[in-house]
């Protein structure tokens, strides 16, 4: 595990330092990076320019949910984005090239083309985060404060586990990178609404089956005080941790049976 | 003619070989469409005829746009990262001197592509939006027409800025500025963001006005009956216009790059 | 710098390699939904040893199965059958023990960063392997010099040519001391100095630091100047393994003469080889290519007008080819 932190650090910084020899490109894909992600929030915004709420939700509250996924997401993104990528490297044989070094496969693919551009995702997500939690007025509870930096990380685990189950998927289909989008743009999406505007069942699909609510929905409802969605328990909560920790055991199983069978397959 | 045909039948078949990219492609616009569908679904019930819309025509713009996504390149990733490579490999200077025109060549290429997206990427989406929902289709085939025209007309549109995008970099080392405002435009202005009659006084005249209004907005006014009689000519007016425009700036631009290479000796 | 410990689990077989194989299942499309299911043994029952400070080439026709027996010589594959040791290790189980202990250079895809100056790469590698800091700073010294890296050190990579890209990849895997070195061609592509560059520092490596190295190769020349040992595979199989002399006879290749002649002439005569074709002035000889072409030479010189002539070395399909042709003629 340090290990695996070690490598990606050294990894990581290497690739800074490569985008970093092309500064006014940086700049200016961390800024489309931000507009781009922003735009989400902006749609929001105009959706509220004709109404006062959207599915009972205030635009306060959507914001606080909004900022939270976007922070949560935003930093699996940073962390794992590139594990989108593994398709390609398993088709045009680069996977193998990290087989034969020292660090473990995995932190090597996560950190491969680590894009510092990423961060204006997070920007946004900090900025809309901010707003929500400067207009919304939160009875705040020594829990509810807690849940808040509890939900952030255990989001950013739940979308990482996401990322690398998805990447597990490309050692069976190497074209398969969209389906991943899906889950994770997608999911991310999703989450930046309030979930009673969605019907009952894909709430609890994406409580039980691909557990996304965890993310923000179920903890940052609590923070609002408002009740748990689709008649679930309120109790739900504070479960973020747990999921996000069996998430991720989960998404490393398939990890590595994926590199087992690229590992007997060859392909 | 024929030449530009086989170009653009290859166009189509290179883009027909990744069968898993197709399908997960799908997949993933019907993802979208779902979530999308219900914050309009969300945002109607409080709002019956915004912008002039009812929901089921509001949900039929959600599905459209998933649909013509990939069709008019709206995430980019068409021909103009393989003609940005060979401007800054150099290989266009043995492009340039081919029998052929070079605008022409490319488009017939993007012509096939978005054939390929609009058939492979953009119907089941489509189908299961209508399967999932109640849409407003059209039920008059001339709609069905015009609406094929206005799509077709917006590939054009789509592939002149992009063209112009890749072209620039014969004069900036670095062409990732430009792709980026482009592609930023088309997002905020295609009216994949929102409908563009959705967005408010000046900004929502500004959007429909600028080009990227032909990706999205235009083809789904004509789908959804907005556009008929003398209003539909001025759809087609205002898609061919800036068509004709974009293309023609992209061929004066080309003539200043050709020069700029024949003189530099490639 | 000290040569490596004589000591391992193998004895002397650095390498040591028992009824090896490998099985891949391939659906192969056979209408347009409905595929078949097909086994196909890349490498069918091979077994060898090296032993340590060997320098043996691996040869075979592309998709006879070469890449796939470094891949589980390096741990990257797992055997489907069969005993594989390196260096002691048995590379699908330790694969990240043994990477401390092996050096691939991977011919046409570049583990150097693209956009950084070739030291970064090094530094990395320095870290990533923990290479002691006065081990890495002798072995980059001696890189530097032998490879002739100097320059180029500051340079991002992308600047680099082929060559210098190669002997910089070459380096890389060398930082941290491997007792084995795998190369996957590393003279594809190169111009004539750098391949006689790559090749000398090989040369120089495995006389000086007794590193086994495996290297798989299309250039005959690469075998003919590195290796007395010679291993053919094909179908998965090893055909030969052997000096590299006992290849040209069993081939009985051939080399190429190519004679221009001051004016058009009947077929030359010369003792020891037999004309292939004539064409005006310019004539073809054959000469086995384990024989001296030095006598042809003179005898066509004393003869002939002679203006120009070249050899052309067969190529290792050419000799392969010639191999199944004498086994499939009894």
């Amino acid at each position: 595990m340090v290990d695996g932190i070690r490598a990606y650090r050294m990894i990581a910084a290497m690739w800074i330092r490569s985008t970093m020899t092309y500064r006014a490109s940086f700049a200016m894909t961390l800024f489309g990076n931000f507009a781009a992600t922003a735009f989400d929030f902006v749609a929001i915004l105009l959706m509220f320019s004709h109404v006062d709420a959207l599915g009972g939700f205030t635009l306060g509250e959507i914001a606080f949910l909004y900022g939270a996924t976007g922070i949560a997401f935003g930093i699996a993104d940073l962390v794992m984005g590139s594990m989108d990528r593994l398709g390609r490297r398993v088709r045009d044989g680069t996977l193998d090239t990290l087989l034969v070094r020292p660090a473990p496969v995995l932190v090597q693919v996560a950190a491969d083309r680590f894009a510092l551009r990423r961060l204006g995702r997070i920007t946004q997500g900090v900025l809309v985060f901010g707003y929500a939690l400067t207009v919304v007025d939160i009875d705040w509870t020594p829990a509810r404060a807690l849940l808040v930096p509890v939900m952030l990380l255990s989001g950013a685990a739940i979308f990482s586990a996401v990322f690398t189950a998805g990447a597990a998927f490309q050692f069976l289909a190497q074209d398969s990178a969209e389906v991943q989008n899906a889950f994770t743009y997608g999911g991310n999406t999703l989450l930046q609404y309030p979930p009673s505007i969605f019907a009952r069942e894909l709430v609890r699909g994406v409580t039980f089956v691909l557990p996304l609510a965890f993310v923000n929905w179920l903890p940052a409802l609590y923070v609002l005080g408002r009740e748990a969605p689709a008649g679930l328990p309120s109790w739900l909560a504070f479960l973020p941790p747990v999921v996000a920790v069996v998430c991720c055991a989960l998404a490393s199983l398939a990890w590595r049976a994926g590199l087992r069978s690229y590992r007997s397959t060859g392909s | 003619m024929r030449l530009y045909a086989a170009v653009a039948a290859s166009g189509f078949r290179r883009y027909a070989t990744y069968r898993v990219a197709t399908a997960a492609g799908v997949f993933t616009n019907t993802v979208f469409g779902f979530v999308l569908a219900y914050t309009y679904i969300a945002l109607w019930s409080e709002r019956p005829q915004l912008g002039g819309y009812d929901q089921a025509e509001a949900l039929t713009f959600v599905w459209l746009g998933q649909a013509l996504l990939a069709t008019c390149a709206m995430m980019g990733g068409g021909f103009e990262d393989e003609l940005i490579e060979r401007i800054r490999t150099g290989d266009i200077a043995i492009d340039l001197y081919r029998p052929v025109d070079l605008q022409l060549w490319w488009l017939a290429g993007d012509l096939g592509r978005a054939l390929f997206h609009f058939l492979g990427r953009g119907i089941v989406p489509m189908v299961i939006g209508s399967l999932a929902f109640e849409l407003a289709l059209p039920g008059d085939p001339l709609v069905w027409v015009a609406f094929l025209v206005a799509v077709a007309l917006g590939v054009v549109v789509s592939f002149a800025v992009r063209y112009l995008v890749a072209l620039s970099a014969f004069w900036l080392l670095d062409g990732a500025g430009v792709a980026q405002i482009a592609w930023l435009g088309g997002m905020f202005f295609s009216g994949m963001l929102l409908p563009l009659n959705v967005f408010p006084g000046a900004l929502g005249e500004l959007a429909r006005a600028l080009p990227w209004s032909s990706f999205l907005q235009v083809p789904a006014d004509v789908f959804l009956g907005k556009r008929t009689g003398i209003d539909l000519l001025g759809a087609f007016a205002f898609q061919a216009g800036w068509a004709l425009a974009l293309i023609g700036a992209g061929r004066v631009l080309q003539a200043v790059a050709t020069k700029r290479v024949v003189v530099q000796g490639g | 710098m000290s040569r490596h410990p004589e000591s391992s689990a193998d004895g002397t077989d650095h390498i040591v390699v028992d009824d090896l194989q490998k099985v891949f299942d391939v659906r192969k499309k056979t209408g347009l939904v409905r595929r078949e299911k097909h086994r196909v043994r890349a490498v069918d029952g091979i077994s060898f040893t090296v032993p340590r400070g060997e320098m043996v080439g691996y040869i075979g026709p592309n998709g006879a199965g070469k890449s796939t027996t470094i891949k589980m010589l390096t741990g990257i594959l797992t055997p489907s059958a069969g005993r594989v040791r390196v260096a002691g290790i048995e590379p699908a189980r330790d694969r990240t023990r043994l990477t401390r202990r092996i050096g691939v250079v991977f011919g046409q895809r570049t583990t150097l960063w693209w956009d950084l100056p070739l030291i970064d790469s090094y530094r990395l590698m320095h870290r990533m392997y923990r290479v002691e800091d006065r081990r890495f700073r002798e072995n980059l010294d001696r890189c530097v010099e032998l490879l002739e890296l100097g320059e180029l050190l500051d340079t991002p990579v992308r600047q680099l040519s082929l060559g210098q890209r190669m002997r910089g990849d070459i380096a890389a895997a060398l930082l941290h001391d491997p007792e084995v070195l795998y190369l996957d061609e590393p003279t594809i592509g190169l111009d004539v100095i750098s391949k006689t560059k790559v090749r000398t520092f090989l040369r120089d490596l495995n006389a000086e630091r007794g590193t086994t190295v495996l290297l798989t190769t299309h250039d005959l020349q690469d075998i003919e100047q590195l290796c007395e040992r010679v291993m053919v595979i094909d179908h998965g199989r090893l055909m030969y393994d052997g000096a590299l002399a006992g290849l040209h006879e069993i081939g009985e290749s051939e080399r190429t003469l190519v004679v221009d002649l001051a004016e058009e002439l009947p077929p030359v005569d010369a003792p020891g080889a037999r004309v292939l074709k004539v064409e005006g002035p310019r004539q073809w000889l054959a000469i086995p290519a384990a024989a001296s072409a030095a006598p042809v030479v003179t005898a066509v010189a004393s003869a002939y007008p002679l203006v120009d002539l070249s050899v052309r070395e067969p190529d290792i399909e050419a000799v392969i080819a010639k191999m199944y042709e004498d086994r499939a003629a009894p």
